[in-house]
């Protein structure tokens, strides 16, 4: 792997990164606004783990990956419960319908 | 060999990521999300973090994509009623995130992360004397789970992550009780009340 620059790693972070934004911005679903999440959490992980073997980073860039994939476990289950209840009160999971607090 | 696997998997990844995004079916949003979880959990073996690729395997492509699935299935609506978005929100997300990934190129291009190694070695300068682990080859199980437990026999001087290992594990738990909460049944409204 020390053929493979430590730039091509970013770029496919960035590649995840930037797809998961559009993909919470534009998903009309909510369960695709939560996939994007996931997309998201992920290039940042890949990064953290690049630059745990590409820098003096070592180890801590590792247990950081841990860390991002255990929260971003959590974040997925609390986030489908409020899905979940939406579905319950909405009959739909169209997020443009959640404007009850719209003023 | 590893470079072409990388160039391979590397590929798969940023195409699963494409693919979710263009996918107007959420199952095959999820199918895709699959692709590129792996590719990147191949990467993470490719890069000698075999524990964190395992974790990714198990975690995500096994548990958080599953739970996605479900949720997909609890909430489809008739095959008929599908959330689509909109041509011009499309064409305006295409422009905003070309424009966004050309901001983040210029970043990534524009700092020399050699220099940057170079710097964060030379801050830490009781470190210099001793070796630290060769970490390329894999073989982290040990050495992570030792950190996380407070310990650094791989970094000598460094600080461990027992305090927020404890935060986590009374995280996962709030979460768990607060999931369970939130999901549990109750009455449908019904829509024509």
């Amino acid at each position: 792997m020390e053929a493979v620059s430590l730039n091509s790693l970013l770029w496919v972070g960035a590649v995840l990164f930037v797809c998961g934004v559009i993909c919470m911005t534009t998903k009309r679903n909510a369960i695709g606004v939560l996939i994007g999440v996931e997309l998201v959490l992920n290039g940042a992980n890949l990064n953290f783990v690049a630059f745990s073997r590409y820098s003096p980073l070592a180890l801590d860039g590792q247990v950081a990956a841990i860390f991002v994939i255990v929260l971003a476990a959590a974040e997925a289950a609390v986030a489908l419960a409020i899905a979940m209840n939406f579905y319950n009160c909405h009959l739909s999971i169209d997020v443009d319908r959640g404007d009850e607090l719209h003023g | 060999m590893s470079v072409a696997l990388f160039w391979l998997f590397a590929i798969l990844a940023c195409g699963g990521a494409i693919s979710v995004v263009l996918c107007q079916n959420v199952s095959r949003m999820a199918a895709s999300l699959i692709l590129c979880l792996a590719s990147v959990a191949v990467l993470y073996f490719l890069l000698g973090a075999d524990f964190v690729g395992a974790t990714q395997l198990m975690v995500y492509v096994g548990g958080t994509v599953v739970l996605l699935i479900f949720g997909i299935m609890l909430t489809s609506s008739s095959p008929s009623h599908q959330l689509r978005t909109s041509p011009a929100d499309g064409f305006l997300a295409a422009g905003i995130g070309v424009l966004f990934l050309a901001i983040v190129a210029f970043t990534i291009g524009g700092v020399d992360w050699a220099a940057n190694s170079q710097k964060l070695a030379a801050a830490e300068p009781a470190r210099q004397g001793q070796q630290q682990q060769d970490l390329s080859h894999g073989m982290t199980t040990r050495p992570l789970a030792l950190a996380l437990m407070g310990v650094r026999p791989d970094k000598p001087g460094a600080g461990g992550y027992l305090l927020p290992f404890e935060i986590v594990s009374v995280h996962l738990l709030v979460v768990l009780i607060g999931a369970a909460y939130l999901a549990r049944t109750k009455r449908r409204v019904v829509e024509n009340q």
